[in-house]
C-alpha cells in the first residue's frame, strides 16, 4: 500500500518579491520527506485556495514579508472555509511581529507562525507532531 | 619585456621555501587549529598566512594604479575621504507622503545628506492603493505614491535643487523619475540642476529580487530610453543604480554577487550601444549598489575587484574613453539578510562592521540597518543610532585618514584577485548560456542563489556557522525591543486622497496622454516625454502601468525550489 504523504502548499500571497525564505522552507520540507508544491509569487488568496483544493493539500504555507500578514492570512483561512476545507493547516511565516503572532494564532487565522531565525528542523517536527496526512 | 613584478625572484624562492618550513617547523609542529573550517562566509578557504607568494605576479601599475585614476582598484576619487566623506544616505519612507515628508525632514535636520525614498509593494508593483492587489500592503514597507500630487507632498520644504535624491524604484522607474523632475519644474528647479538616482535594474528583479511588470525585452527599452532622454535632460541624474544588493540578500555568495552584477552592468551597456548610443554618453551615469554583509575582508576585495573589473572591460571591451565611464561608483548598504530577530541590540554591532567594510571598501554612499529592520520598519531612534554608527566611523576612527589602507596586504590582494576570477569564470557561463537574458529565462541565476541560499541553511542548522543569538549563545528570555507600527488607517486615507483625485483632475486630459503614450510605445520613440505629459496631467501610477501592459504584456516566473 502506498504510504500516505502529508502535502504542503507553500505560497507567496500579497506583491512582496522576498521567496528566499519560502524557497528554503519547501525545499527542507520536501527533503524532509513531505509532498511540496510553490506556487510562485505575487498570488491572490483566491488564486492561493483554489491552488490549495485542486492539490488536496494537508497544510498551506503563507509566506509574508511585507507586512500584509494581518490582511492576508485571515483572509485565506476565511475563504478556505467557505469552500468547506476548514481542515486544513495554516502555517505563516516571515517578519510577523510577537503581538501579531499571538493575534493571529488567537483569532485561529493560522495554526503556527514560524519568524525569522526558527530552525527548518522546528518547523518539520512541528508538522509531525501536529499533522496527520 | 620590463619586470615590472613587485618582488625580486631570488627574494621570492627564499620566502616559498622559508614559508613551506615555518608551516612545517613552527605552525603545526607548535601551534593548534580549532576544529572548524577557516573559509570566508561565502566559502572561500583561508589560508593561515599570506606572504608574497601569494600575490607574485602582481604588477602595482596594472593591477593597483592610483586613487582617482585607472584601473580604480584604489578608489575612483583622488582625494577619497580626505576631501569629503561618504554620503550617508539612509532608506526611509513609510505611510503617506505625508508622514514620509516628515520623517526626510527629521534625517536632514540631524545630519543626513541625501534622501533615499523607500516605496511601498503597490507603488513597486506598479498598482494603486485602491486597486484589488493592494490590500493590506498600502504605506507598509514604503511610502505609497499613486500620482504627481502625492509626490509633491513627499518633498514638500525640501529644495531639490539642494539635496539628491536616491529612489529605489525598478519597473516603473520611469514614471516615478517623471514625477520627480515634475516636482522640480513645480519648485521651479530646472531638470539639469536634479540630482540622484533611480534603481531602475531590472535585471535583477527577474534574478533576485522578484519585482517585474514587464517582460524582459520592453522593460530594456524603457531603461534605454531614460538613459537617452537623461544623457540629453537630466545631466547630473545617475539612471540607473546597478544592484547587488538584492542578489546577495536573496542569498547569493560574495562571488555571485559580483559576478551577476556586473553581468547585468555590461548587459546594459550593450543594450545602450544596440540602441545606437555611444557608450560614453551615458555610462558615466551608471551607478552600482552593493551589499556589506559580515565577513569584512571579503567584503573589501569584492568592491575593490569590482571596480578593477568595470574599469577594464568598459575599456577593453567597450571601448569607452571618458574616464568617468570606466569609474564603478557604488552605494552600499548593510546586510538585511544578516540581522537577527534574537537579541536585537547586537545587530547594532553587526552593522558597525559591516559599515566599517564598505568604506575600507571605499564606498561613495552608505545606508546602515536599524537593529529593528528585521522585524518591522525601523523606529526613530533605531534609525538615529544606525545613522550615528555613520558619523561615529567618519570622524572618530580614523579609517577616513588614508586612501584604500589596506592595499598591498597580502590576503587583501591575493582575496581581490581570487573574487575577480570566480568573477570572470562566471562571466564566461553566462556568455555560454547567450548572455544575461537568455540565462535569466533559463533560470540560471535564480537556480545559483537558491543553491547558494539552501547550503548557508545548512550551514546554521548543523552549527558549522555560528550566528550569535540563534544557534549558538541563545538566551532564553529575549530582550523586548518597541517595535515601529504603520497605522492601519493609512490604507484608508491614501484611497480616500485617490478618489478625490480622480474627481478633480481633468480625465479628458488624463485619457489623451494616456493614449499618446500607447501609440509611443507600440512604436520606436522614446516613451520618457510621453510618460511626463501623463504625470503632469495627473495620470495615475496604476493607470500608466495598465496602459503599457496592453502594448508590452506582463512577465511570469517559472517559480523553482
Amino acid at each position: 500500500m502506498a504510504e500516505d504523504k502529508i502535502r504542503i502548499l507553500v505560497a507567496k500571497p500579497g506583491l512582496d518579491g522576498h521567496d528566499r525564505g519560502a524557497k528554503v522552507v519547501a525545499r527542507a520540507l520536501r527533503d524532509a520527506g513531505f509532498e511540496v508544491i510553490y506556487s510562485g509569487l505575487h498570488q491572490t488568496p483566491e488564486e492561493i485556495v483554489s491552488t490549495a483544493l485542486q492539490e488536496d493539500v494537508d497544510i498551506v504555507g503563507l509566506s509574508i514579508l511585507s507586512g500584509a500578514h494581518m490582511t492576508l492570512i485571515p483572509k485565506i483561512r476565511e475563504m478556505l472555509k467557505e469552500k468547506g476545507a476548514g481542515d486544513i493547516t495554516i502555517l505563516g511565516g516571515g517578519t510577523i511581529p510577537d503581538d501579531e503572532k499571538e493575534e493571529l494564532l488567537n483569532m485561529g487565522a493560522a495554526d503556527a507562525i514560524f519568524t525569522p531565525g526558527t530552525s527548518t528542523e522546528d518547523i518539520v517536527n512541528w508538522i509531525n507532531e501536529n499533522v496527520k496526512p | 619585456m620590463a619586470d615590472k613584478k613587485m618582488f625580486d625572484d631570488d627574494k621570492l624562492k627564499n620566502i616559498k621555501e622559508e614559508n613551506k618550513k615555518w608551516k612545517k617547523e613552527v605552525y603545526d609542529a607548535k601551534g593548534k587549529e580549532r576544529d572548524i573550517n577557516f573559509q570566508t562566509i561565502s566559502g572561500v578557504p583561508i589560508d593561515p598566512l599570506y606572504t608574497p607568494e601569494n600575490i607574485e605576479g602582481m604588477d602595482y601599475e596594472e593591477d593597483l594604479g592610483w586613487p582617482g585614476c585607472y584601473p580604480y582598484t584604489r578608489g575612483v576619487q583622488p582625494t577619497m575621504y580626505r576631501g569629503r566623506v561618504w554620503t550617508m544616505r539612509q532608506f526611509a519612507g513609510f505611510g503617506t507622503a505625508k508622514e514620509s515628508n516628515e520623517r526626510y525632514r527629521y534625517l536632514l535636520s540631524q545630519g543626513q545628506t541625501g534622501l533615499s525614498v523607500a516605496f511601498d509593494m503597490p507603488t513597486i508593483m506598479g498598482h494603486d492603493s485602491d486597486s484589488y492587489m493592494a490590500t493590506g500592503e498600502v504605506g507598509r514597507v514604503g511610502v505609497a505614491i499613486d500620482s504627481l500630487a502625492d509626490m509633491e507632498t513627499l518633498f514638500d520644504q525640501i529644495p531639490l535643487d539642494q539635496v539628491s535624491t536616491s529612489m529605489t524604484i525598478n519597473a516603473p522607474a520611469s514614471i516615478l523619475y517623471a514625477m520627480y523632475i515634475a516636482t522640480g519644474e513645480k519648485q521651479g528647479v530646472p531638470k539639469d540642476q536634479l540630482r540622484g538616482t533611480i534603481q531602475n535594474d531590472i535585471l535583477k528583479e527577474y534574478i533576485a529580487q522578484k519585482s517585474w511588470i514587464f517582460p524582459p525585452e520592453h522593460s530594456m527599452r524603457i531603461i534605454t530610453d531614460i538613459f537617452e532622454y537623461s544623457a540629453k535632460n537630466v545631466p547630473k541624474w545617475n539612471t540607473i543604480s546597478i544592484s547587488g544588493y538584492h542578489i546577495r540578500e536573496a542569498g547569493s555568495t560574495a562571488a555571485q554577487e559580483l559576478a551577476f552584477t556586473l553581468a547585468d552592468g555590461f548587459a546594459y551597456v550593450e543594450a545602450g550601444k544596440e540602441k545606437g548610443l555611444d557608450v560614453d554618453d551615458f555610462a558615466p551615469r551608471l551607478s552600482f549598489f552593493f551589499n556589506a554583509h559580515n565577513d569584512v575582508f571579503e567584503e573589501i576585495c569584492k568592491y575593490r575587484a569590482a571596480r578593477r573589473i568595470w574599469a577594464k572591460r568598459m575599456k577593453e571591451k567597450y571601448g569607452a574613453k571618458d574616464q568617468r565611464s570606466l569609474m564603478l561608483r557604488f552605494h552600499t548598504q548593510t546586510a538585511g539578510c544578516s540581522l537577527t530577530a534574537q537579541q536585537p541590540e547586537n545587530n547594532i554591532v553587526r552593522t558597525a562592521y559591516q559599515a566599517m567594510a564598505a568604506v575600507l571598501g571605499g564606498t561613495q554612499s552608505l545606508h546602515t540597518n536599524s537593529m529593528d529592520e528585521t522585524l518591522a520598519l525601523p523606529t526613530e531612534k533605531a534609525v538615529k543610532i544606525a545613522l550615528r554608527t555613520q558619523q561615529i566611523l567618519a570622524h572618530e576612527s580614523g579609517v577616513t585618514n588614508t586612501i584604500d589602507p589596506l592595499a598591498g596586504s597580502y590576503f587583501i590582494e591575493s582575496l581581490t584577485n581570487k573574487l575577480e576570477q570566480e568573477a570572470e569564470e562566471y562571466f564566461e557561463k553566462i556568455d555560454a548560456l547567450g548572455g544575461v537574458i537568455p540565462a535569466i529565462e533559463k533560470n540560471f541565476f535564480q537556480q545559483e542563489i537558491t543553491d547558494a541560499a539552501y547550503k548557508q541553511q545548512e550551514e546554521l542548522e548543523s552549527k558549522e556557522r555560528i550566528t550569535v543569538g540563534v544557534n549558538e549563545y541563545i538566551e532564553d528570555d529575549e530582550m523586548e525591543i518597541d517595535l515601529f507600527k504603520v497605522d492601519p488607517a493609512v490604507e484608508e486615507n491614501q484611497k480616500a486622497r485617490l478618489a478625490k483625485l480622480r474627481e478633480e483632475r481633468d480625465n479628458e486630459e488624463v485619457s489623451n496622454t494616456l493614449n499618446a503614450l500607447k501609440e509611443t510605445a507600440k512604436g520606436n520613440d522614446n516613451l520618457m516625454p510621453k510618460i511626463l505629459d501623463c504625470v503632469k496631467a495627473y495620470c495615475t501610477e496604476g493607470e500608466i502601468i495598465s496602459a503599457l501592459k496592453e502594448v508590452f504584456g506582463e512577465f511570469k516566473e517559472d517559480p523553482i525550489f
